[in-house]
C-alpha cells in the first residue's frame, strides 16, 4: 500500500523545513521526501496543492470518557472526532469509570482503541487510586500497560505530599505528572472566572489564584523532586509568569493551553452560555496576551484541547448544574489557524505546538515528518472557509462555544501509519 | 415597555423604567380602593414558580394578577413533579401547554429565568435569580424613591450590606445608574464584588463615610449563612459595624428615606427604631410592589400603557 503526498507545503518543525515538496509513504512508514516523486504504480495520490502537510497532529489532552460514560463519549466516536478534527495521536484521562488506575483498565483501553478506535490512543494513568488523592497508584503496572504520563485530571492532588511522593516515584521511569491545578478551596462553587462579568452575571467566580497557588506549589515539588512535572491548560498571566521561572531555574516543568482559553473571554458566558463553561474558566483579555506572548517566547510547550464531551442533558439545563467543559477536537485546528490568521502565532510554530511539542513531553516517536518515520500527517487547507456546525462532530458532546463561528483554515486529511483515516472533516 | 420578558434592569432603558413606574401609578390607586379589581387581565393566566421560599414577592405577584382579573396559580415546587426529579425544562414546557401567558418564576440560580425563557413561549418575570437580580424589587425600590423625592435623577444612594451575594444590590445599581444616581455600597471586603469600579459605584467598608449626604439609604438582609461560610467573624461584629441605627441618619441628608427589600433581621441590619421611624418607607414598598407588578403584568399581557392610565 502506497500514499503520495502530492504538492504540499511541507512542514517539519522539527528539522525546520518548510517548502513544497511530495511525501511518499510505504507500509506505514515515510519512504521519500522531496520535489516531484513521479505517481508509480498502485500509488494512491493525495492531492495536497496549497495544503499545508505536518506531521500528524498530537493532542495530549483528551476525555474519552470509556469505560462508564459512553453516554458522553466513546472510543470509537472520539479517535473518530480527532480523525475529523486532524490529529493522528491522542492521550486520553484516567477519569473514567472505573478510573484509569491500574493495568487491567488500562489494557482495556489500549484493546478498545486497537479495535475500534482509528487514531493512535495513549492512555495516561491515574496518580492516585481512585483519583482521591490519597495513595498512590501502581504506577509501574501502568507503565507496563501502556500508560505514557499520570494525572488525577479533573481533581488536583490536593495533598502536598503525595504530590511530592507521585512526582518521586514517576521519575523512576521518567514519566512526566500531569498537573491539574486548582486549589478547590479557593475555586468551591464557583462558576466563571471570578471579575467584572462574574459581578454583572451574578455568577460566583474562581479566582486566578486557584490556579496559581498550586501551579506555584507544583514547581516548588518538582524543585524538590527534580522530576518532570506537566502543567495543565494554563489559563492566566500568572501561571505563565511562574512557569517561565521554573524554566530558568532549569525545572523539568512544561505546560500547555487550551485553544479555548487562547481565544475567548469570560465575557462570551454572557446569556449563561453553559457551553462557555469550562474549567480551568475562561479568563480575561490580558490572560490571554500573555498565553500568546508564551506561546511566542517558547514558555509554552503545547496546545492540548482538554477535549471534554457531554451530553445535551448536562448541558441544557441551569448554568450552575451544568457541566464543565467544551468538546474540543473538531475545532482545534480551525481556531488555532484563526490565530495564525491574524498574525497572533508563525505557522511554523503552531505545527511545533501540536507536534513535536507533545510527543516530547511523553517521549513519544512520533511528531516528526522523516524518512523512516511512522507516517502519522495532518493535512491542513489554510483557505478553507467553514461554519462551525456541532451537529456535524463525530463526538458525542456538542458542546462548544464556537457554535457558528466561521473560520477559515480546517483539516484536510488526517494520515495515520500510512492510512488516510479523514479527508475533508469526513472520516473514511 | 415592549419586550417579552423582564429578566433583569440591566437589560431595560430608562424609557422603559419609567413607562413601568408611570404605569404603577393609577394601579396603586386601584389597590386604594373599596373594590379592588378591574377586568383588565380577564381570560389571562399566569403561575407563579418558586423555587426558593417568599412571603412578600409571591403573594404580591398573586394579588396583583388578581386585582387585574387575571387567573393566578401558584405551583408549589415543594409538592411538585419537580421532586420526582422532572428537569426545569419540562416544567416549564408542562406549564406552558396548559395555557398560561405568563410564567413569575424565582430561583436559587442564577441565569435561570433566561434559560426558562429561551425554552419557553410565555412571558417570564423574574422574581429574583440567585445572585443576579431582583428586577421587580428594584422597580418597586425606584417607584418608593420617586414617589417621595418626585424624582430619581441625581440622588446619591447608599446599599448596605451582603452586596456580593445580593441581588436586589445589582438590580438597584443597574436601575439608579440609568437615573444618573451617584450609588455607593458599604458593607465588609468580604462581601463586595469584584468589578464595581467598572460599574460606577464606590464602595465604602464605614458606615458612617457611606452616608454623608445621602438621600436614600437601602438596606439588604443579611443571611445568616454567610457567617458559617468565613465571611464575617459573627453577626454581634456584624451588627456593630454595620447595623443601621438612628445617629446614623445624622450624616445623611434630613429627609433621607429608608428602604429594606424584607424580611428585616431587626437588631442585626436595621434597628427597629430606624425600621419604624420616620425615615422608613419599608411598609410603603410593599404595597408599591403591588402596584408596580400590576403594571408589569399589565404592560405584558395586556396592552399599551396609555389604556389604563387613561
Amino acid at each position: 500500500m502506497k500514499l503520495l503526498v502530492k504538492g504540499g507545503r511541507v512542514i517539519n518543525p522539527f528539522s525546520e523545513q518548510d517548502e513544497v515538496l511530495d511525501v511518499l509513504i510505504e507500509d506505514g512508514i515515510i519512504k521519500a521526501i522531496s520535489k516531484d516523486i513521479p505517481v508509480g504504480k498502485d500509488v494512491h495520490t493525495v492531492h495536497a496543492e496549497n495544503k499545508i502537510v505536518c506531521p500528524g497532529f498530537i493532542d495530549i489532552h483528551v476525555h474519552l470518557r470509556e469505560p462508564g460514560f459512553e453516554y458522553k463519549e466513546d472510543i470509537a466516536s472520539g479517535t473518530r472526532a480527532a480523525a475529523a478534527g486532524g490529529f493522528t495521536s491522542i492521550c486520553c484521562m484516567p477519569n473514567t469509570d472505573p478510573v484509569i488506575d491500574n493495568a487491567a483498565v488500562a489494557s482495556f483501553v489500549k484493546e478498545r482503541a486497537a479495535k475500534s478506535g482509528i487514531v493512535n490512543v495513549y492512555p495516561i494513568g491515574a496518580v492516585t487510586r481512585q483519583q482521591a488523592g490519597k495513595e498512590l497508584a501502581e504506577i509501574a503496572e501502568l507503565v507496563a500497560a501502556g500508560c505514557v504520563g499520570l494525572s488525577d485530571d479533573g481533581k488536583p492532588v490536593l495533598g502536598s505530599d503525595i504530590m511530592r511522593h507521585a512526582l518521586d516515584y514517576a521519575n523512576m521511569f521518567n514519566l512526566p505528572v500531569f498537573s491539574h491545578c486548582e486549589d478547590t478551596g479557593l475555586s468551591a462553587g464557583g462558576q466563571m472566572n471570578e471579575g467584572y462579568y462574574s459581578t454583572i452575571f451574578g455568577l460566583q467566580g474562581i479566582p486566578h489564584e486557584a490556579e496559581e497557588v498550586m501551579v506555584a506549589r507544583d514547581i516548588m515539588l518538582a524543585g524538590l523532586t527534580g522530576a518532570r512535572l506537566h502543567l495543565c491548560h494554563l489559563s492566566t498571566a500568572r501561571s505563565i509568569e511562574l512557569v517561565k521561572l521554573a524554566k530558568k531555574k532549569g525545572l523539568q516543568v512544561t505546560c500547555e493551553v487550551t485553544p479555548h482559553h487562547l481565544t475567548l473571554t469570560d465575557e462570551v458566558v454572557e446569556g449563561y452560555d453553559t457551553d462557555a463553561k469550562v474549567n480551568p474558566p475562561l479568563r480575561a483579555p490580558e490572560d490571554i496576551e500573555a498565553l500568546i506572548a508564551g506561546i511566542n517566547d517558547g514558555t509554552v510547550d503545547c496546545i492540548a484541547t482538554d477535549h471534554a464531551p457531554h451530553h445535551l442533558e448536562s448541558k441544557d439545563c441551569e448554568f450552575n448544574l451544568a457541566a464543565f467543559g467544551i468538546s474540543g477536537l473538531e475545532t482545534a485546528i480551525p481556531v488555532v489557524m484563526s490565530m495564525v490568521n491574524a498574525g497572533k502565532i508563525d505557522l511554523m510554530r503552531m505545527v511545533e505546538l501540536f507536534t513535536i511539542g507533545p510527543a516530547d513531553i511523553i517521549n513519544l516517536d512520533r511528531g516528526t515528518l522523516e524518512i523512516g518515520a511512522i507516517a502519522d500527517i495532518t493535512i491542513i487547507d489554510p483557505d478553507k472557509v467553514k461554519m462551525v456546525n456541532p451537529q456535524q462532530f463525530y463526538s458525542k458532546g456538542k458542546n462548544t462555544p464556537y457554535k457558528n463561528r466561521e473560520f477559515r483554515g480546517w483539516p484536510y486529511a488526517t494520515i495515520v501509519k500510512g492510512e488516510l483515516v479523514a479527508s475533508e472533516g469526513i472520516v473514511r | 415597555m415592549n419586550q417579552k420578558d423582564l429578566l433583569g434592569l440591566k437589560e431595560l432603558s430608562r424609557e422603559d423604567i419609567e413607562s413601568i413606574l408611570d404605569t404603577a401609578v393609577p394601579m396603586k390607586d386601584i389597590i386604594k380602593r373599596d373594590i379592588k379589581k378591574v377586568p383588565t387581565l380577564r381570560g389571562k393566566a399566569m403561575v407563579t414558580v418558586f423555587y426558593e421560599n417568599s412571603t412578600r414577592t409571591r403573594t404580591s405577584f398573586e394579588i396583583a394578577g388578581k386585582y387585574l382579573s387575571a387567573d393566578t396559580v401558584n405551583l408549589a415546587v415543594s409538592t411538585s413533579s419537580v421532586q420526582k426529579g422532572e428537569s426545569l425544562k419540562d416544567t416549564v414546557k408542562t406549564i406552558e401547554v396548559m395555557g398560561f401567558d405568563l410564567m413569575v418564576i424565582r430561583h436559587s440560580m442564577s441565569g435561570t429565568p433566561h434559560y426558562v425563557s429561551r425554552n419557553t413561549n410565555m412571558s417570564v418575570i423574574n422574581a429574583g435569580d440567585g445572585t443576579n437580580e431582583h428586577p421587580t424589587q428594584a422597580l418597586l425600590d425606584l417607584y418608593s424613591i420617586r414617589e417621595k423625592k418626585g424624582t430619581l435623577d441625581g440622588l446619591k444612594v447608599a446599599i448596605v450590606g451582603d452586596i456580593l451575594h445580593s441581588r436586589v444590590a445589582r438590580s438597584n445599581i443597574y436601575g439608579l445608574s440609568k437615573f444618573g444616581c451617584e450609588v455607593r455600597v458599604v458593607g465588609p471586603a468580604t462581601l463586595m464584588p469584584p468589578g464595581l469600579e467598572k460599574m460606577n459605584v464606590k464602595s465604602y467598608h464605614s458606615l458612617e463615610a457611606a452616608l454623608k449626604g445621602v438621600d436614600v439609604i437601602n438596606i439588604l438582609r443579611i443571611q445568616k449563612e454567610r457567617q458559617q461560610s468565613g465571611l464575617f467573624p459573627s453577626l454581634d461584629e456584624y451588627a456593630n459595624l454595620y447595623m443601621l441605627r438612628p445617629e446614623h441618619l445624622q450624616a445623611a441628608k434630613e429627609d433621607v428615606l429608608v428602604l429594606h427589600p424584607g424580611p428585616m433581621n431587626r437588631g442585626i441590619e436595621i434597628s427597629s427604631q430606624v425600621a419604624e421611624g420616620l425615615n422608613s418607607v419599608i411598609n410603603e414598598q410593599v404595597t408599591n410592589g403591588v402596584a408596580v407588578r400590576m403594571a408589569l403584568l399589565f404592560l405584558m399581557m395586556g396592552g399599551s400603557k396609555n389604556e389604563v392610565a387613561s
